[in-house]
């Protein structure tokens, strides 16, 4: 048997991760804490507060909870169930920031948590600036020909 | 000059054992049998890599209180673990006055310590080897995959490296005989899945289980188990089907110490147990008992490691494995 051979061996026997139920826990509990999210909106609206002051303060309310969960260790059970259902909104970004700052603590401040709280969420805000500006650069040239 | 299965002239024997594990382990199926184990998985130290340190030096200890010896009775501590540098066992056994050989062999270092343990001896070369392994889940996991809080979900293949240590006295006058050794060869199969080590180890392993049957006059069926460790689930699946195919049948007497120590469903652990303190924490538990009280006699026991290192993997590297193999007998 040689490497290619083995190799499609190996990925043929390997049991795959359940698609359909990892799609409908990601389903429920992503719903679940967009709902939370929009209840959270409208009660900070009823407070008086502006619409877009309201969504920033939705997104702060969820990373301090996730980065509350994380530290005292409940977020990964929930995010063992629920995969992309805390991964995709705010909550997976918070916690990518959150648990290695916790891990990195033991090597110090600077170097420990200065150093790695970013290892996870690097590269999302490495390119996600990068597209930002290019989006803003299109967007710009856009209007310069069309409006 | 012995090329292939080395036969130590001095047959070495196993003189005492002992095993310190986290409190996860404790609580799957051979929790009772342990020698120790410790509720707080930092056993009482403020980092992960210290606790592993902590670990060792427990288990070293506790092996040299058995066999009834201090540091001067042990000529030499052969000990690893997975961190870099091997700091677990660096740390960890600097407290002894004894001289110290550091070695990295992932999940087959025990297999790897007891077999040059055996040719110290064997070679009249040291008379009393002290082999020590370690691993820790959470330092391993930050080291080699993720922080530990961090919130994702594992895939059905991957396996859960145990915290536990297992040291052995290798010398005269033990009950437990190891008669032959055979090293492997490191083979690498083109795996790049940091979540399927089982399948980058099982052909190093299927490596010298199939050299040491060509070139012995046994057969698997003259052996009580073949042990394994830690292949898991899906490694042991595929060592067992491929070996089947080229004509030998260990589906009988084949056993994984990464199966053996966790209930795999029960307590979520996927493909089961890995790391160098789950084979030295089950042989040392379980086996080695066993083969004491004659329960066994004859066993093979082969460790398996995936030489996995991050960086390579993410310069588009695969897995290398090797896998060595030590007969323990009680005959």
């Amino acid at each position: 048997m040689n490497k290619k051979e083995y190799c499609e061996y190996v990925e043929k026997r390997a049991k795959k991760s359940p698609i359909v139920k990892n799609c409908a826990c990601a389903f429920v509990i992503g719903g679940l804490i967009c709902v939370i999210g929009e209840l959270l909106r409208e009660l900070y609206m009823s407070a008086g507060m502006e619409k877009t002051d309201a969504s920033t303060l939705v997104s702060v309310t969820l990373v301090f909870i996730t980065a509350v969960l994380t530290g005292i260790g409940i977020f990964d059970n929930i995010a063992k169930v629920a995969g992309a259902g805390t991964l995709v909104p705010i909550t997976g970004f918070a916690n990518a920031v959150a648990s290695p700052a916790i891990d990195t603590k033991s090597e110090g401040y600077i170097l420990g948590v200065g150093a790695k709280i970013f290892t996870i969420a690097g590269p999302v805000i490495l390119y996600g600036t990068l597209s930002g500006a290019i989006y803003g650069v299109i967007y710009y040239i856009c209007t310069l020909i069309w409006w | 000059m012995q090329k292939g299965i080395i036969k130590p002239k001095r047959t070495p024997t196993l003189i005492s054992t002992y095993s310190v594990v986290g409190k996860k382990e404790h609580d799957g199926p051979l929790g009772e049998l342990f020698d120790e184990y410790c509720e707080d998985d930092k056993f009482g130290k403020d980092s992960w890599e210290k606790a592993e340190s902590e670990m060792q030096l427990r288990a070293m200890k506790g092996a040299m209180s058995k066999a009834k010896i201090s540091d001067d009775g042990v000529d030499i501590l052969l000990a690893g673990d997975l961190l870099n540098q091997c700091v677990g066992s660096n740390y960890g056994l600097e407290k002894f006055d004894i001289s110290y050989l550091g070695l990295y062999g992932a999940c087959s270092t025990c297999a790897e310590g007891l077999g040059i343990a055996a040719c110290f001896y064997g070679g009249e070369i040291f008379d009393t080897c002290g082999v020590v392994t370690s691993s820790h889940y959470c330092a391993s996991e930050r080291q080699f995959r993720f922080p530990i809080e961090y919130g994702g979900q594992r895939a059905p293949t991957a396996q859960w490296t145990v915290t536990g240590s297992g040291a052995f006295i290798v010398g005269a006058g033990g009950k437990i005989k190891i008669p032959e050794v055979l090293f492997g060869k490191t083979k690498d199969m083109g795996i790049t899945d940091i979540n399927n080590m089982g399948a980058a180890m099982a052909p190093a392993a299927i490596d010298t289980i199939e050299r040491y049957f060509k070139e012995s006059t046994h057969s698997p069926e003259d052996f009580d188990l073949i042990i394994t460790g830690d292949l898991g689930f899906e490694g042991s699946e595929i060592l067992k089907d491929l070996l089947l195919k080229d004509g030998i049948d260990i589906r009988k007497n084949h056993v994984d110490c990464g199966l053996m120590i966790f209930e795999r469903k029960k307590q979520d652990t996927h493909a089961g147990g890995s790391g160098c303190g789950c084979s030295a924490s089950v042989l040392s538990a379980d086996i080695i008992k066993n083969l004491e009280d004659k329960t066994l006699s004859d066993v093979l026991f082969i460790g398996t490691g995936a030489l996995m290192s991050p960086m390579t993997l993410f310069q588009g590297g695969s897995i290398p494995s090797v896998a060595h193999l030590v007969r323990l007998s009680s005959k």
